[in-house]
């Protein structure tokens, strides 16, 4: 962490500092150099932050109102919509959150899918990003379940099922969940409990994912490696901070759209009937940011592989930094992969939207070779794009195309591949 | 330390060092249990009795759903027909082999839980290309002795332990 000796200006700073460097950690954060040519794809690492801690504030706050228990969760959220002062503002910005922060992070991993941000020498980021990404679905599901609707009680009967096609311990696991024979006031206890803890737990990778960023430094759009700091780098504040709060305003404009004009559109109208154990929807649908995972889990007519099949899909993202074996990061400089990106996109998309539809006919169809492509794109197409592809001349810095100077091929990185496309 | 043959062979520490990791894993297994063992059912949750329904009001053709356990409980007085469709059926081409006489002792009464064996939800009764029980979830057809016919479903559904107690009551558990 220590890019440079910093010594605080007062006297009383001095005294602090040699106690609890919590200056040079300041100090390291405010100078940081950052890249030059960071686009806005990379403000929503500011983004997702910003949405952590909403999630935090306004679920604390809830929690002052709310009551777990399957008699009363219900009424209590009500209760929080119509009594308590400004309570459907808080439950709407929560519950609304929950959809930006899942928007925000498809974005923040999509940009680093196609700025090849998880190779060497930042896997250990990309496996911290992905296990907070777990997380926060485990979060928003538990988070589903507290209002105690139709969807979710049958959300959580569902999901919790898919413990139970493990072979031989699957039912008892189960039960141990439920803490009952079905999903009731145990499970909505545990539930609450649980959901109240995992945001901090999210807190705690968060630093780590942040810490471990600035050990080699940031991805960039050409996606190579710079000389830091240098001509190719600017500190952190202000250039990046502005950056990201104009990107995080425009990002608040979208947030209160939906707050303010359709807090329900993304929500379903069944989980305003209390949960009802003798009676299932017509139609289960998950939140739509789970829904691409849902296709998979339904396109697989085995009720176990189904559920390693939509687990796999989540795991084989760990994977990723070895599975993809082109030494080029970023897809500006691969025009193959980046047609097989666009690809994925399509197909998540196609995926998300037939999980949402019902898994019979057509859909099921769709939704088979859209799960058969997924797998493909990662455990075939990716490995052979790294020795087929042809990619084009990687710049030497990131000011070099901008301000000329002929290319210096000792000071390229030593891939042949790359050096032979300079030549 | 100073004979580097000693410290090849197993001498007295390696045997203090592998007994006190031994009586650390004891001592935390023992601490952790009870904080994984509390979320298994309580005792106020398994003294839940076994529920008796009254089923004299039931004409051929209808069903009845009842809570026991937490879990709905398909009672099904089914029809001529209905048996008839139910015992029709080839047990080699059943994903599930069941006979109907096994799962319908009393071949006028279908009991058993109203869970489809896929992912838990509740099926809908009368429905599905089997016209016994289809589940809106996943998309499982069930006939009309409660077995998968078609869909994501591994198995039948289950039937509970019941007996009438007498001709007009069916007690479940």
């Amino acid at each position: 962490m220590s890019d440079h000796e910093y010594t605080p200006s007062s006297k009383f700073g001095k005294w602090f500092n040699d106690r609890l460097p919590l200056l040079t950690l300041a100090n390291h954060l405010t100078d940081y150099p950052t890249p030059k040519n960071l686009n806005y794809w990379w403000t929503f690492g500011g983004i997702l932050t910003f949405c952590l801690i909403t999630q935090i504030v306004t679920g604390l706050v809830l929690a002052m109102h709310y009551i777990a228990h399957a008699d009363m969760a219900f009424s209590s959220v009500e209760h929080i919509m119509r009594d308590v002062n400004y309570g459907w503002l808080l439950r709407y910005v929560h519950a609304n959150g929950a959809s930006m922060f899942f928007l925000a992070v498809y974005i923040h991993i999509f940009r680093s899918l196609f700025y090849g941000s998880y190779k060497s020498p930042r896997e250990i980021i990309w496996i911290l990003g992905i296990i907070i990404y777990l997380l926060m679905m485990a979060a928003a599901f538990m988070g589903y379940v507290l209002p105690w609707g139709q969807m979710s009680f049958w959300g959580a009967t569902v999901i919790t099922n898919l413990f139970s096609a493990i072979p031989l311990v699957g039912e008892s696991i189960t039960t141990w969940l439920w803490g009952g024979y079905s999903v009731d006031n145990p499970t909505l206890t545990r539930f609450f409990t649980l959901h109240y803890l995992i945001p901090f737990l999210i807190l705690g990778l968060v630093v780590l994912h942040i810490w471990a960023l600035h050990v080699p430094g940031n991805n960039n759009p050409v996606g190579i490696d710079i000389k830091k700091p240098s001509k190719d780098t600017v500190p952190f504040h202000p250039y990046i901070v502005i950056k990201d709060a104009f990107a995080l305003l425009m990002f608040c404009i979208v947030f209160a759209l939906f707050v303010f004009y359709q807090p329900n559109i993304l929500g379903h109208a069944d989980n305003y009937i209390e949960a009802d154990p003798l009676v299932t929807p017509a139609h289960i649908v998950p939140e739509w940011y789970l829904l691409p995972f849902y296709a998979i889990l339904r396109s697989v007519p085995d009720k176990l592989m189904g559920v390693v099949a939509m687990l796999s899909a989540i795991l084989i993202l760990a994977a990723l930094p070895w599975l993809d074996t082109s030494k080029v990061r970023s897809a500006v400089f691969r025009p193959l992969f980046r047609q097989f990106y666009w690809i994925l996109v399509a197909d998540v998309l196609i995926l998300g939207y037939v999980g949402a539809m019902p898994a019979e006919g057509l859909y099921l169809l769709i939704a088979r070779v859209a799960t058969a492509y997924y797998f493909a794109h990662f455990l075939i197409i990716l490995p052979v794009l790294g020795w087929k592809e042809k990619t084009t001349p990687l710049p030497l810095s990131i000011t070099e195309p901008v301000l000329g100077g002929s290319p210096n091929l000792a000071a390229a990185r030593s891939d042949e591949k790359i050096e032979k496309s300079i030549k | 330390m100073s004979d580097q043959k000693d410290e090849k062979k197993t001498n007295r520490r390696d045997f203090l060092f592998t007994a006190t990791a031994a009586a650390g894993v004891v001592g935390v297994g023992a601490a952790v249990w009870p904080l994984v063992d509390q979320m298994n059912p309580d005792a106020s949750v398994k003294a839940l009795a076994s529920t008796e329904v009254d089923v004299s009001s039931m004409q051929p053709g209808q069903s009845l759903t009842v809570l026991w356990r937490g879990k709905p409980v398909f009672i099904k007085r089914r029809t001529d027909d209905e048996i008839k469709k139910a015992r029709a059926v080839d047990i080699n081409d059943l994903k599930h082999p069941e006979k109907d006489e096994d799962r319908a002792k009393n071949p006028e009464w279908l009991v058993m839980l109203g869970i489809c064996t896929h992912l838990g939800c509740v099926p809908l009764t009368d429905k599905g290309d089997y016209d016994g029980w289809f589940c809106p979830c996943h998309g499982s057809h069930y006939d009309t002795s409660g077995r998968i016919r078609k869909g994501p479903a591994p198995t039948n559904m289950e039937i509970p332990k019941y007996e009438f107690v007498n001709t007009n009551t069916i007690k479940i558990g």
